[in-house]
């Protein structure tokens, strides 16, 4: 394992470009009703942003961006947001998942459809995130150099 | 031992040849499933998609409302799928971080050299 040596051109283009990546990811998981996309590939542009500042800085610089303790819990409330989505519209009178039962006012039942659509492409989008950067950096986890 | 599984793999693979032989052809508007009804007589799914998935969610990708709100216990599936792939490298990968004696060290490696 090689140690990490400071680089100034490779961190200023990193956390130059890395935001973007994230504006694009962002653009892909709220696009996902128009255009090819949607949570899982939005999702993973946003681990691909930070990823990038993680590999480029190191480990311990990119503790500012993204805490490793976040990673498993974010995954999680992806997840929980999902299933609250569908527990929701079992709640307020409907099927498991059934998006038309959403207790929102003053949709119509095909709006609340596509809001329900929304609301699982989010937790999808914040599971695969979290999940991808949590996955590298337990993979890193005993090169405290890196 | 090594004959037979190479005579397996040969058999398997053109198990799997002949069956691909059976599909039908890529576009074939006629294959049983673009009809309208299966061959159970029960109509079939993907007309059924095709023309009610933006009347039903007002979404025009309709991969999207297939995905997300047709098949939506799939993709809650899928998602926990990775969760739990999450969970699993951080059960197995992660470990006390040790300096070179093997003794454990509170500090995040600040010291610790490899």
């Amino acid at each position: 394992m090689r140690n990490y040596r400071f680089n100034p051109i490779i961190l200023t283009v990193s956390c130059a470009v890395s935001p973007f990546i994230m504006v694009f990811g962002l653009y892909v998981v709220f696009h996902g009703h128009y255009s090819p996309g949607g949570g899982f590939q939005g999702g993973t542009l946003l681990a691909a942003a930070l990823l990038l500042v993680r590999l480029a800085a190191g480990f311990d610089i990119a503790q500012l961006q993204f805490k490793r303790i976040l990673g498993t819990p974010l995954g999680s409330v992806g997840v929980l947001v999902y299933f609250g989505t569908g527990f929701l519209a079992m709640v307020s009178g409907g099927q498991f998942l059934n998006y038309g039962f959403l207790p929102f006012a003053g949709i119509t039942e095909a709006g609340l459809r596509s809001l329900g659509i929304l609301m699982v492409e989010i937790g999808v989008g914040l599971a695969v995130m979290a999940i991808l950067v949590a996955i590298y950096d337990d993979l890193l986890d005993g090169y405290p150099n890196d | 031992m090594k004959i037979v599984n190479g005579l397996l793999l040969v058999a398997f693979g053109a198990l799997l040849i002949h069956a691909s032989l059976g599909l039908p052809d890529r576009g074939d508007a006629d294959a049983v499933m673009f009809r309208e009804k299966s061959p159970a007589g029960s109509p079939g799914a993907s007309s059924y998609y095709i023309r009610n998935a933006y009347r039903d969610a007002e979404t025009p990708n309709m991969v999207t409302v297939i995905l997300a709100d047709y098949r939506g216990y799939d993709t809650l599936g899928e998602e926990t799928v990775i969760l739990t792939a999450g969970l699993i490298c951080f059960l197995l990968l992660r470990r006390e971080r040790t300096d070179r004696g093997g003794k454990k060290s509170l500090k995040a490696g600040a010291d610790a050299q490899l």
